[in-house]
């Protein structure tokens, strides 16, 4: 059952996202328009709260549960991939109003018509890897 | 107690349960990051036939599915047993510029009637805006490395600057889609 951890850990986080609201194109808006800090206070939070994980993690050589020491992998520096890819992923994140995993907590919600961006962003995906190599980095 | 948790949440309440979300993945020997999931179906489905990209052994990523599966489940529980059907309190700013562009109920339900309610869906415009938008969401976040949960979350908390970067372009993206296609689009 280890399996079972997960499923919990994604159906925590399904619900902090509809409750903070976070699923709602509304508020996707709204953070774009500079019209709330409410986005802006979840996603600063967050990271605020990460950042003094991280550090205590490395100060302490804090182990995860299988007593390796926890070492967050660096992300590939692709500036131009980083850059190019991330403003497409904007024009989209913006017009949805959803991101990768609001997606699938808004198809639990009963919105079925995510289905269809759900199934885009599985296309979209797949074109990226018959591209890639042609595309820069 | 409970009437707190039916309410909608504060943003210094759910910010922190989001970060705690991402430490309990990390303290489990794995990563926040939501948007691998779809290379990982594209794998299932039998993509690697088209590109070495989706070679890998996509059964190292079921825990994610896993994750994914639960965030489904979460979505349920959250609007069916922990919602006393708040509107979304969006600022009136907001409201104001939205009924500009033709939205009416701004807030009423999670999601705008006039992108994803079935009369706008079913007409080619609105299944259009759908198919393009899903679309760049998947081409981006996997040209990017990331998405919201692996370089806005994961990323700048662990300090890393391709994550900055990619940030960057998110709101890049995000600004000239809000500011000046969206207007083009409903008017």
């Amino acid at each position: 059952m280890k399996a079972l951890k997960f499923l919990l850990v994604g159906i925590f986080f399904g619900i902090v996202l509809v409750k903070s609201e976070a699923v709602s194109w509304y508020r996707i808006y709204e953070m774009f328009k500079f019209q709330s800090f409410h986005m802006y206070g979840i996603i600063g939070s967050a990271v605020a709260i990460g950042v003094i994980f991280f550090l205590i993690v490395k100060k302490l050589s804090l182990k995860n549960i299988s007593g390796q020491v926890i070492s967050a992998a660096d992300k590939e520096k692709n500036y131009k991939a980083n850059i190019l890819g991330g403003t497409i992923f904007g024009f989209g994140w913006a017009l949805a109003g959803a991101c990768p995993g609001p997606m699938y907590i808004l198809l639990g919600t009963g919105v079925f018509s995510i289905l269809i961006v759900i199934a885009a962003a599985l296309l979209g995906t797949f074109v990226y890897g018959l591209l890639k190599n042609k595309l820069p980095h | 107690m409970m009437e707190y948790i039916l309410q909608p949440w504060p943003w210094y309440f759910s910010g922190p349960l989001i970060a705690l979300t991402m430490i309990l993945l990390v303290l489990f020997g794995k990563s926040f990051g939501m948007s691998s999931n779809l290379k990982t179906i594209c794998t299932i489905s039998g993509a690697g036939k088209y590109a070495d990209f989706f070679k890998f052994d996509w059964k190292a990523q079921k825990w994610n599915l896993a994750v994914v599966l639960g965030t489904i489940i979460g979505g349920f529980i959250a609007v069916h047993f922990l919602s006393d059907g708040s509107a979304i309190a969006v600022s009136e700013n907001t409201i104001k510029d939205l009924s500009a562009l033709g939205f009416e109920n701004v807030g009423e339900n999670i999601l705008p009637q006039e992108i994803y309610g079935w009369d706008a869906v079913l007409s080619l415009k609105g299944m259009a805006i759908l198919v393009i938008a899903g679309f760049l969401v998947g081409f981006g976040t996997r040209y990017a490395g990331g998405c919201t949960s692996g370089h806005a979350i994961s990323g700048l908390s662990n300090l890393q600057l391709p994550s900055l970067i990619a940030v960057i372009g998110f709101f890049i993206g995000g600004l000239i889609m809000t500011f000046f296609i969206l207007p083009l689009l409903f008017s």
